[in-house]
């Protein structure tokens, strides 16, 4: 493996550690609402017998590509960090706009559009739906701001 | 097919204990008078023979032919658990070392031979293993020979062997002609997983006939988030001989980064 010549470290733009904590922003996020709502709050169900086999195989689909992105992730940031491409504002960048990223696909597609299904049964789900999608999009907001200013410094230096 | 538990108990302890004293046999001597042999694999290798031993003999044996929790748990330690563990102490490689020349050269031709080559390509090898628990879970055939109680072991030995050619295939440290790209077996790792995941959550829902709903549901779900723990060992693994084989050769040690084979 002949690596081409490490160039100067960037701070977003062609910065390894960047797609890398997008990958940990989605895994630690899918973590975050299995580990919360199925298991603390049992408000999810395994399955909930509404959502048809649709649901049941995007399910384990999203359940598996959460546990890959997850460990991929931290292996590219890790080889980012031996590559002396490591950024810190680039990896909370790609972090935030990883975890609000899905967050609100989520919320929006996954709740809203495909109806899988709910975040809570027998309630009114609008505070419920305002609260996910809004928390999701104040995550993504924060990491567009950071990408941003990291790519200002990019032009700048 | 219970009237003799001793004898038949006794018979089927023989294999695993053989498997033991081989290996370590081998290892042992390796350390002593040979290249050495790490430890860590010796206990690897035990770890992976008790896992195995676990879904043929013994309590958890015996309920799994009546209860599909129990069935289930021997399938993740048969299936799963104990393939990972028996493939980490490369058991080919102390075979090829500790054997005289002429089985070695037998044993390595063996290794090459066609069938055995398209059977380590992780892309067989995991239509193999997940397609079998498809058809043995989710089909009205499967159902059947899951109750047949004759067919019970042979079932766990497919699951044993099944298993173990499909973990080699993805991280098996044992010298493979021709092993795929990093790409490929990431590939076929990924669909394989999400075959498990998929058909968890399918007998969840959908009871194999002759499976009581309660057993089906609590089977679905252990074989969910168990088959996660496992899953879990076999990404990470994965990943650190990626991490480890694409070391960059500027990072001064050149002398390791030099495979011919690409990423």
């Amino acid at each position: 493996m002949q690596q081409p010549k490490v160039p100067a470290r960037k701070a977003l733009r062609g910065n390894r550690s960047f797609p890398a904590s997008i990958l940990i922003g989605i895994g630690i996020m899918a973590a975050v609402d299995e580990i919360v709502f199925h298991q603390l709050l049992g408000w999810h169900h395994f399955y909930d017998g509404a959502s048809g086999d649709v649901g049941l195989f995007s399910d384990g689909l999203l359940h598996t590509a959460e546990l890959i992105v997850l460990v991929a992730g931290f292996f590219l940031l890790a080889d980012a960090r031996r590559r002396d491409s490591f950024s810190r504002p680039a990896a909370w960048a790609g972090f935030l706009l990883g975890a609000g990223g899905f967050q609100l696909f989520d919320g929006l597609i996954d709740h809203k559009v495909l109806r899988l299904h709910q975040i809570r049964y027998g309630v009114d789900l609008l505070p419920y739906d305002l609260a996910w999608n809004v928390f999701g999009l104040l995550l993504l907001v924060s990491g567009a701001v950071l990408a941003v200013a990291a790519a200002r410094a990019d032009r700048r230096g | 097919m219970h009237q003799h538990p001793g004898v038949l108990e006794a018979a089927a302890v023989l294999p695993f204990v053989l498997a033991l004293v081989f290996y370590l046999h081998a290892a042992w001597r390796e350390r002593t008078t040979g290249r050495g042999w790490p430890l860590h694999r010796m206990l690897l290798w035990t770890g992976g023979v008790g896992c195995a031993a676990a879904g043929f003999i013994g309590p958890l044996a015996q309920s799994a032919h009546t209860n599909f929790v129990a069935h289930m748990a021997a399938h993740l330690l048969l299936g799963m658990a104990a393939p990972l563990l028996l493939v980490m102490a490369a058991p080919v490689t102390l075979a090829l070392r500790s054997m005289e020349q002429v089985p070695a050269i037998r044993l390595s031709r063996l290794l090459k031979s066609r069938p055995v080559r398209f059977l380590s390509h992780p892309a067989p090898a995991a239509v193999l293993n997940a397609g079998s628990l498809w058809l043995l879970y989710a089909t009205a055939t499967g159902a059947g020979l899951l109750a047949n109680e004759l067919l019970h072991p042979l079932i766990q030995v497919h699951f044993l062997l099944a298993g173990y050619l499909f973990t080699a295939s993805i991280i098996g440290k044992d010298p493979t002609p021709h092993r795929p790209s990093f790409r490929t077996r990431a590939v076929c790792l990924a669909a394989a997983l999400a075959g498990h995941s998929v058909l968890a959550k399918f007998v969840y829902a959908y009871p194999p006939a002759g499976v009581p709903v309660d057993q089906a549901q609590a089977g679905g779900v252990l074989m969910f988030y168990g088959g996660d723990a496992v899953d879990l060992v076999l990404l990470i693994a994965f990943c650190a001989q990626w991490y480890r084989y694409t070391t960059p050769a500027t990072a001064g040690n050149r002398s390791k980064a030099a495979p011919s084979r690409r990423a």
